[in-house]
């Protein structure tokens, strides 16, 4: 509906028109929600994390650098990410898909990394069903590894469009909403490494 | 490349499934809202029918536990949270002169998700087992050792489908409110229902994501194997409570919120007054808001928690009657030396205050933890909240209706047979639960299928029953007079009740499908009067007469939530019912085949884009909703 030269995009694309500003402030508002959900999960994790039953308990299962491997990949990503948002804020079309696509890839060897993982718990003897800790810890994380899956299909069709439509007030917002997106995955993630994996380490 | 693109306009019932219209979703809603309001109603009757003497046998045990856990689940979250959704939806985005709301397409998602998610949960009906945990769905009851059946399978996953769709529907309304108010509408000049609409906004998002995970989980423990709140499995079942009213006493205020809303508004029109001390009912609300997400363990008093814990959340009970109580008082001495009149909506308002205060004062009685022991799971708690509920809530929901009925189809509801609806269902409400605040207090525990004769329950029982009667008869006058008054000619004018104060009143009813031809310039509190106050007409307008942009209708909302529905149903029977197909359960076949059609329609919409279409100011000319 603005009435914006082709080729000429406006400052802050993403908050150029009335939709724009609705759907970052609405994604904003969605990600409140999202804190409450995690929230609610960590409580029950925390709830549960000592009945270990007869599985395999936290200190003897995690595996430190695997994870902080996964650690570093991720919060690599968000950092990726912070260069896509500031490749929309130079309205550089084709810098703004070379890092979404750098933050896709971390984004997949981070979730590889946790499949292992977890295959790798299943083989230990720790599987959903062993005992309230092992529920409550593939519930909190496998949540959180599938909001990362989501948002590597998503950031990957966003590629996509972002690739054919180019660099739009239609698509500028979602490339934006779509970088919050990544970096409150990111944040969830590092309370999981603290209160899931150091604390577990605590015996 | 923004004008002239051509919209396929459709007509009939793909007209109302692909509507993106704010005020076709809030009829939706109604229709919807109501409908399990009257299933909820008829379960609520057969309860009573049941209860009406000692050792009666109408209905088997296990048929009242399903007939009582539908009960409050449809009640609350498919009847009372629709309802007054159609209110939001058809009234906040004029109040505030907004063209639409901030997500159209989202909106419609909301109401289809619900409607789905509603449908799921009563198919179990059908399927041979409701859910029979009672609507809080207590662990290990709910768990799979107590409740082998599907029914609360059916539970979980319906009511998980149907939160989805209030969450984004609550987004929805925080954006429109915060970002479509119309030049000079600042937030200390928006009505007070969409003040309560926003407020009540707030809490469902941060209220349902705890639901979404209590759900999530005792999904898992039944339908996986998990240990949440199997303590056989190193799980608590005290967490479930946790969960359960950390989400749970939010919601109450949820429900009461809007009906808070739509009171100041009723009562000040019908008093010809300004609402007194409106600054600080909006601070009241915001205040009940904060407070509301304090209190959930003092569902939890008996549980034993400790008196620590029991003291808090006793105090922080209480001091919710703080900012409750000025609301009463503000809505007394807005009618007081007003110029009343009362019309059915105002009869319902005035109603409300009484009814709503008994409601209050019993909940003070129960947040006092040691008088609590007493109380607890006692019929004085069922007395209590439905006090609050439909004194409240349902009296609330019903002035709107009649408030607002004329903005919504054009039409006015009858006044004579909406006085007989008023008086039948207030004294049928007065009659079923005022004594039961004494058959609690004289033991009479809750959800018992039924009693002995000679514990002095007998006549307060019948009593009970002939008052749900009563407003079994209410509920029919109020659907006599929907049905006489869709034959009526449709003839209401803009300002109907001739004291309108806000901008909805300044529109044609109902409203043209863009709302405002051109966008109005607010002034004050109470736009509307203040223009009247001046002698002028109408509002002026800020912006001059053009072109305006409308969404395009889509059907992809329907669809992804039948994706959801289709899912659902496949998870339900995932345990083997219908045998495997290569090995895969067919359940989880099913299921996948649902997310697939959802997850289609989200990657058709995000790669289409939507220009919407343009009317053009030539075709302008008030043509107004088809209701």
């Amino acid at each position: 509906m603005s009435a914006h030269v082709e080729g000429q995009l406006p400052h802050e694309p993403e908050k150029a028109t009335l939709e724009g500003r609705n759907k970052v402030l609405g994604f904003w508002l969605f990600l409140g929600g999202e804190t409450v959900l995690f929230g609610t999960l960590f409580s029950a994790f925390l709830a549960l994390r000592h009945q270990v039953l007869d599985g395999p308990p936290a200190h003897e299962l995690f595996s430190l650098p695997l994870v902080a491997i996964a650690t570093a990949l991720l919060l690599t990503s968000s950092l990726t990410s912070v260069f896509a948002t500031q490749a929309l804020h130079r309205h550089d079309n084709k810098k703004l898909i070379t890092w979404l696509i750098v933050t896709v890839l971390l984004g997949l060897g981070f979730l590889c990394l946790e499949i292992y993982e977890f295959y790798h718990y299943v083989k230990e003897g720790h599987g959903f069903t062993t005992s309230a800790f092992s529920s409550s810890f593939y519930t909190l994380v496998g949540f959180h590894g599938a909001h990362v899956a989501l948002g590597i299909v998503w950031i990957s069709l966003l590629i996509g469009q972002l690739a054919k439509k180019g660099l739009t007030v239609v698509t500028a917002p979602k490339a934006y909403v779509a970088g919050l997106y990544w970096h409150f995955i990111d944040v969830v993630w590092v309370f999981i490494f603290t209160v899931v994996y150091l604390m577990g380490k605590v015996v | 490349m923004a004008h002239g693109h051509a919209v396929k306009r459709h007509t009939g019932l793909m007209d109302w499934l692909t509507t993106v219209d704010h005020k076709k979703i809030g009829i939706l809603y109604l229709i919807a809202g109501g409908f399990f309001f009257l299933v909820g109603g008829l379960e609520a009757l057969l309860i009573r029918i049941q209860l009406w003497k000692p050792l009666n046998d109408f209905v088997g045990a296990d048929t009242y536990n399903e007939l009582l856990t539908m009960h409050g689940t449809t009640m609350i979250f498919l009847a009372a949270m629709p309802m007054l959704f159609a209110l939001m939806n058809a009234i906040v985005p004029l109040q505030i002169g907004a063209r639409d709301v901030a997500f159209p397409f989202v909106n419609a998602l909301g109401f289809w998700t619900f409607f789905f998610g509603a449908v799921l949960l009563n198919v179990s009906w059908f399927a041979g087992s409701a859910p029979e945990a009672g609507w809080t769905a207590y662990a290990p009851l709910a768990g799979t050792t107590y409740s082998p059946g599907h029914g609360m399978d059916y539970y979980v996953i319906g009511l998980q489908i149907a939160g989805i769709g209030t969450l984004i529907g609550g987004i929805n309304f925080l954006v429109t409110i915060i970002n479509m108010r119309a030049p000079g509408m600042t937030f200390m000049r928006m009505p007070m229902f969409t003040w309560a609409s926003f407020i009540t906004s707030a809490l469902i998002l941060f209220a349902f994501p705890a639901l979404t995970v209590g759900l999530a989980a005792l999904m898992f423990d039944r339908i996986f194997d998990a240990n949440f709140f199997d303590p056989s499995g190193g799980g608590n079942s005290v967490l479930w409570e946790h969960i359960f009213w950390i989400f749970g006493h939010p919601e109450v205020y949820i429900l009461i919120l809007p009906a808070f809303g739509v009171i100041s508004d009723v009562i000040s029109t019908f008093s010809r007054k300004r609402l007194f001390g409106y600054s600080s009912m909006v601070f009241a609300t915001i205040l009940i808001g904060f407070l509301g997400f304090m209190v959930w363990a003092h569902h939890m008093f008996t549980t034993g928690l400790g008196p620590i814990a029991n003291s808090l959340f006793s105090i922080a009970t209480m001091l919710i009657a703080v900012p409750t109580g000025i609301k009463i008082f503000n809505w007394l001495f807005t009618m007081w030396g007003g110029s009343i009149k009362f019309t059915t909506a105002n009869l319902f308002a005035v109603g409300f205050i009484p009814t709503f205060v008994m409601g209050g004062v019993t909940g003070v009685m129960l947040a006092a933890a040691p008088a609590d022991f007493q109380y607890h799971d006692s019929y004085f708690v069922v007395a209590h909240f439905h006090y609050v509920i439909v004194g409240g809530l349902i009296l609330g929901i019903f002035s709107g209706l009649h408030y607002w009925w004329p903005k919504m189809f054009g039409r006015m509801l009858n006044e004579t047979i909406g006085k007989l609806t008023f008086w039948t269902f207030f004294i049928g409400f007065h009659m079923t639960f005022f004594v039961q605040h004494f058959l609690g207090l004289l033991g009479m525990p809750r959800r018992i299928w039924t009693y002995l004769d000679g514990l002095g329950f007998n006549e307060m029982n019948l009593i009970s029953t002939i008052g749900a009667i009563l407003m079994g008869f209410g509920t029919i006058f109020f659907l006599l007079n929907v049905t006489i008054t869709a034959f009526k000619p449709k003839n209401a004018v803009n300002d109907p009740w001739e004291d309108g104060r806000t901008l909805e009143w300044t529109i044609s009813s109902p409203p043209p499908e863009y709302n405002f031809q051109q966008t109005p310039l607010v002034r004050g509190y109470d736009a509307f009067w203040k223009e009247k106050m001046e002698g002028k007409k109408g509002m002026t307008p800020a912006e001059p007469i053009g072109s305006i942009h409308m969404p395009s209708p889509s059907i992809l909302p329907f669809f992804m939530s039948l994706g959801l529905f289709i899912t659902g149903f496949g998870l339900l029977y995932s345990d083997g019912t219908w045998g495997s197909v290569g090995g895969i359960d067919t359940g989880y076949i099913i299921g996948a085949a649902g997310l697939l059609v959802t997850f289609t329609c989200m990657i058709l919409r995000s790669l289409y884009d939507d220009h919407g279409f343009h009317i053009e100011p030539e075709d302008q000319h008030d043509g107004g909703v088809k209701a």
